[in-house]
């Protein structure tokens, strides 16, 4: 990883230096690298979210979603196991399943020819297989069990549903380590989340830019005024950052400290973030006591693309799709859980108003990362710097730090072999 | 009856897109009466009874923080607006009190000129009549397309 390697097919780019601290904008703007990461990351040893548990409560239920640029149906089968495949016929390549989601479902049949599928992904059943009054048909030696799409190892942590292409990738307890274990179960374990909403945010670029974004614990008390202001997140209150072994799960919390003194480093740095803003209804940001530890804030990431947030009571997981160098969907599931009472969801809608495409905070992750897109146009021989924090990606317990950030690029670069 | 609530709930919707649309968002939360709702959601959520909103406003204050939150707070590209609206349907009438659907299309003009169909979809409102003016008590906008892009900014 620490060789200087010229990226795939684009001689004339600027190499990737040594070390953790600067990023080449070419890995942003090419599509050859887009296209190794869905070999490399997306197929490759990674555990990737594609669901909720309950989101498949009974047998037969079933969604699509995607890993990547492939796509995926997730299903329950009457054996109530959580079974993926690939949505891609075994005969020509159609997608097998059209409808987001749906329920009592017993197979599956492309619409094309109508071959036909269980539902862990077997096929049972090929139209005109024997032929037509014997003739015509599939040879003999055409074997079913020999043809499907491809199935997915599953995994499921605190009731997220993962999936992997690969046979390497390690089990997920493994995979994820026991700090960012312990921190998905802070949130999820022993509870049953209730779906509130789904929103998808279109995002005009890359998508490690915006895991970039999510990861960097420095920028949120300063693009985001809403934060700072109504003391939500300040990077001098209590907190931290977790960064994994592999760099490339992340974990960044924070607790309010209601006896700390005004910080004066932050007034010193002149920022936007110190006006006098005040709500018309504060009723927004009154929060209950929901995990007992002062914790405020938890966001955690999985590598490469799937996010755990916790804004005071506004639950969320958030799937990261690319769909071209440039495109990205960020899907949004908004949580509430069934042991919430009339009063607490209430909170959790109103606080809901802190994040997805219109949130107070997380607008801005919306739009920002396109500015960068549209700002290193011309400069792919040009480097970002990340040097907030050091040149490592180790945990601390400053947040003005970059070191998460690193530890995406570790990870990445250890996974492309560059 | 009927057909002057259609009258004055027309009237009403082409007063709230004008507002919006010529830039006049700090008189938005005044266009709400009584037990003010907002949301704006989708089509599927909508149908699949998913409560939570991309907006999610019940009370008035909530609407002038959202205004201030734009003017003073968020960062977002200087945009704006222009709704077209369709014609109201009168789903109920009782008493004073008057449901509708609206259909709506609505442009984005983003400041480098780029203009592009942000979002169309259906405002269900509830209104009360009152001295022959359709006062707004809720209105949830529910957008056909559950993909938004970028930033919802300015509301719908």
């Amino acid at each position: 990883m620490n060789k200087i390697v010229l990226p795939p097919d684009t001689a004339n780019s600027a190499p990737w230096p040594e070390g953790l601290t600067r990023v080449p904008y070419w890995v942003f703007q090419d599509q050859s690298v887009y296209a190794e990461e869905q070999r490399k990351i997306f197929q490759g040893p990674n555990w990737h979210y594609l669901a909720l548990e309950v989101e498949l409560a009974e047998p037969g239920d079933f969604l699509t979603t995607n890993i990547g640029d492939t796509p995926v149906i997730v299903t329950r089968d009457t054996d109530n196991e959580i079974y993926a495949f690939e949505n891609r016929c075994a005969h020509r390549g159609a997608l097998i399943c059209l409808e987001n989601r749906g329920r009592h479902r017993k197979d599956f049949s492309c619409v094309y020819h109508a071959w036909n599928y269980d539902p862990q992904g077997n096929l049972t059943g090929v139209a005109f297989k024997d032929g037509i009054k014997g003739k015509g048909g599939m040879p003999d030696s055409f074997k079913m069990e020999q043809h499907g799409p491809r199935k997915l190892r599953i995994a499921i942590v605190h009731g997220l549903i993962f999936g992997s292409f690969s046979e390497e990738v390690p089990p997920i307890e493994e995979y994820l380590g026991e700090e960012i274990l312990n921190r998905i179960e802070r949130v999820l374990g022993g509870r049953t989340p209730v779906v509130l909403g789904r929103f998808t945010q279109v995002l005009p670029n890359n998508w490690k830019l915006y895991m970039e974004n999510v990861k960097d614990s420095y920028h949120a008390s300063i693009l985001h005024l809403f934060f700072t202001t109504f003391e939500l997140n300040r990077l001098s209150m209590k907190g931290g950052i977790i960064v994994d072994e592999s760099g490339g799960h992340h974990v960044s919390y924070s607790a309010i400290d209601p006896e700390a003194v005004k910080d004066v480093d932050y007034a010193k740095q002149q920022l936007r973030s110190e006006s006098e803003y005040k709500l018309a209804d504060p009723t927004l940001l009154e929060s209950f006591d929901e995990y007992h530890d002062g914790c405020t804030l938890q966001i955690l990431s999985v590598f490469p693309t799937f996010v755990l947030q916790q804004i005071q009571n506004a639950i969320a997981v958030r799937q990261i799709v690319p769909r071209a160098v440039t495109k990205t969907d960020l899907n949004w599931t908004y949580l509430g859980f069934a042991d919430d009472t009339p009063e607490q969801r209430l909170t959790r809608l109103k606080q809901a108003n802190l994040v997805g495409p219109a949130g107070y905070i997380s607008m801005e992750d919306g739009c920002v990362g396109g500015f960068v897109q549209r700002g290193i146009a011309g400069a792919s021989e040009d480097q970002a710097v990340l040097e907030m924090g050091g040149a490592e990606a180790n945990s601390s317990e400053s947040r003005v730090t970059e070191a998460s950030v690193r530890g995406f690029w570790k990870a990445y670069r250890a996974h492309m072999g560059i | 009856m009927y057909g002057n609530s259609l009258q004055y709930i027309t009237k009403a919707q082409a007063d709230y897109a004008r507002c919006i649309d010529d830039d006049r968002l700090e008189e938005w939360p005044s266009l709400f009466h009584g037990p003010c709702l907002y949301k704006i959601t989708t089509a599927s959520n909508y149908r699949d009874g998913l409560e939570a909103g991309i907006v999610f406003a019940n009370s008035r204050g909530m609407l002038t923080d959202r205004v201030s939150a734009l003017r003073e707070a968020n960062i977002y590209e200087r945009q704006t607006y222009r709704h077209i609206l369709g014609l109201p349907s009168i789903l109920s009438e009782d008493g004073a009190k008057v449901k509708s659907e609206t259909p709506f299309m609505v442009a984005r003009i983003l400041q480098d000129g780029d203009t592009s169909i942000y979002a169309t979809g259906r405002y269900f409102d509830t209104y009360e009549i009152v001295d022959g003016k359709a006062q707004l008590n809720e209105r949830t906008v529910v957008c056909d397309s559950s993909r938004i892009d970028t930033l919802l900014a300015l509301p719908l």
